[in-house]
């Protein structure tokens, strides 16, 4: 299925489930409502139509700081642009941020058909007061270490998982250092001065 | 010290002091991308085996110097530090690439900002990752170091910290 009608399928299949959809350049996006990511999870893996046996990637998005400061250009020394020109024609604008009630983190997985070599990208919103979400570990062996990951730089939990603990980071360390409101430079050291 | 000792105690430092640089058994603890200009080094083109460094050596044990190449992160340090203890004396420390002198360009919360606040350095080889030939003029930095060593132990003063632009 091409990236249309993957999300076509998914939204006539869990109409309630799915809270917007796009297929930017190709690549299909779900945002699906979070009580129902197991569910949906659970027909992308085993129904014969999406057969998704690939969980590729399971990330996540902290939003708090998204559009309300300029990012600062990357080549400044150069003076090369980084938005891009707007000589590119461009028939398939980025459908842009989440709008501005939309919640502070979303959990990103990025899933694949090994025997479809179809590819689609699931999207849920987790609110910060209650950042947590269901374990796909279940599912694909995959989500065990990439959900852990996600839990140790974001601090969003999921629900069921076996062995949620730091990945990256070690034991000791307080915080969950890719949220926004975490100083970039903030250092814990294990031993030596704070530097 | 240097003044009050004989004709032949020197003479027998000296030879030692010549001996001890040209067996350099080191520790390669290469974490990152600077770990492929140090095997450029080691193999036959630059061949570090002219300066008596060709021998590494995978146990702290045996190992002279240890050789930190790639960025230390503040979860490897403890490491770092066990690796350092575990060897015997005497002993060296090579800071290899700008991210073991100062951290280089990673100013987060993952990164050790300079090897030297851990463990002393003798000799450090910045770039990013140096040049071969940079490695090479370090090496003999570090030579002239150990030549110059006392067998008592005794070291000359420390190299200061180098002086980054961040």
């Amino acid at each position: 299925m091409n990236a249309e009608d993957l999300v076509q399928a998914v939204k006539g299949r869990f109409p309630q489930a799915v809270l917007a959809s796009h297929s930017y350049r190709g690549d299909a996006t779900v945002v699906l409502r979070r009580d129902s990511l197991l569910e949906v999870a659970r027909t992308l893996k085993e129904d014969a139509a999406f057969q998704m046996s690939f969980l590729m990637d399971v990330t996540a998005v902290d939003f708090s700081s998204f559009g309300k400061k300029r990012s600062p250009a990357f080549f400044t020394s150069s003076g090369v642009a980084v938005s891009p020109s707007p000589q590119i024609p461009d028939r398939e604008p980025w459908p842009g941020p989440p709008g501005a009630s939309s919640s502070r983190f979303a959990v990103v997985y990025h899933l694949f058909s090994l025997p479809l070599k179809h590819r689609l990208r699931l999207e849920v919103p987790v609110e910060e007061r209650d950042a947590e979400v269901d374990s796909l570990s279940a599912l694909w062996g995959s989500a065990d270490w990439l959900e852990r990951e996600v839990w140790d730089m974001f601090g969003i939990r999921f629900r069921g998982h076996q062995n949620l603990k730091r990945i990256l980071m070690y034991e000791e360390f307080v915080g969950h250092p890719l949220r926004k409101d975490y100083a970039v430079n903030k250092r814990q050291p294990l031993i030596g001065p704070v530097n | 010290m240097s003044g009050d000792t004989g004709f032949l105690t020197s003479r027998l430092e000296e030879a030692i002091g010549w001996a001890r640089k040209f067996s350099i058994f080191q520790y390669p603890f290469v974490t990152a991308c600077c770990g492929m200009e140090y095997m450029a080094t080691a193999c036959s083109h630059y061949d570090v085996d002219r300066f008596g460094a060709g021998l590494p050596r995978f146990s702290p044990r045996q190992a002279d110097v240890l050789f930190v190449v790639g960025t230390i992160s503040h979860k490897m340090a403890p490491v770092m530090k066990r690796i350092y203890d575990q060897m015997a004396d005497p002993k060296w420390v090579v800071a290899f690439g700008v991210c073991t002198c100062t951290g280089g360009f990673y100013d987060n919360y993952a990164t050790v900002m300079g090897i030297d606040t851990i463990i002393p350095v003798d000799v450090y080889i910045p770039g990013c990752p140096p040049r071969p030939e940079y490695v090479l003029d370090g090496l003999l930095k570090l030579q002239a170091k150990i030549e110059a060593q006392h067998a008592s132990g005794q070291r000359p003063a420390p190299e200061s910290r180098p002086e980054f632009v961040r």
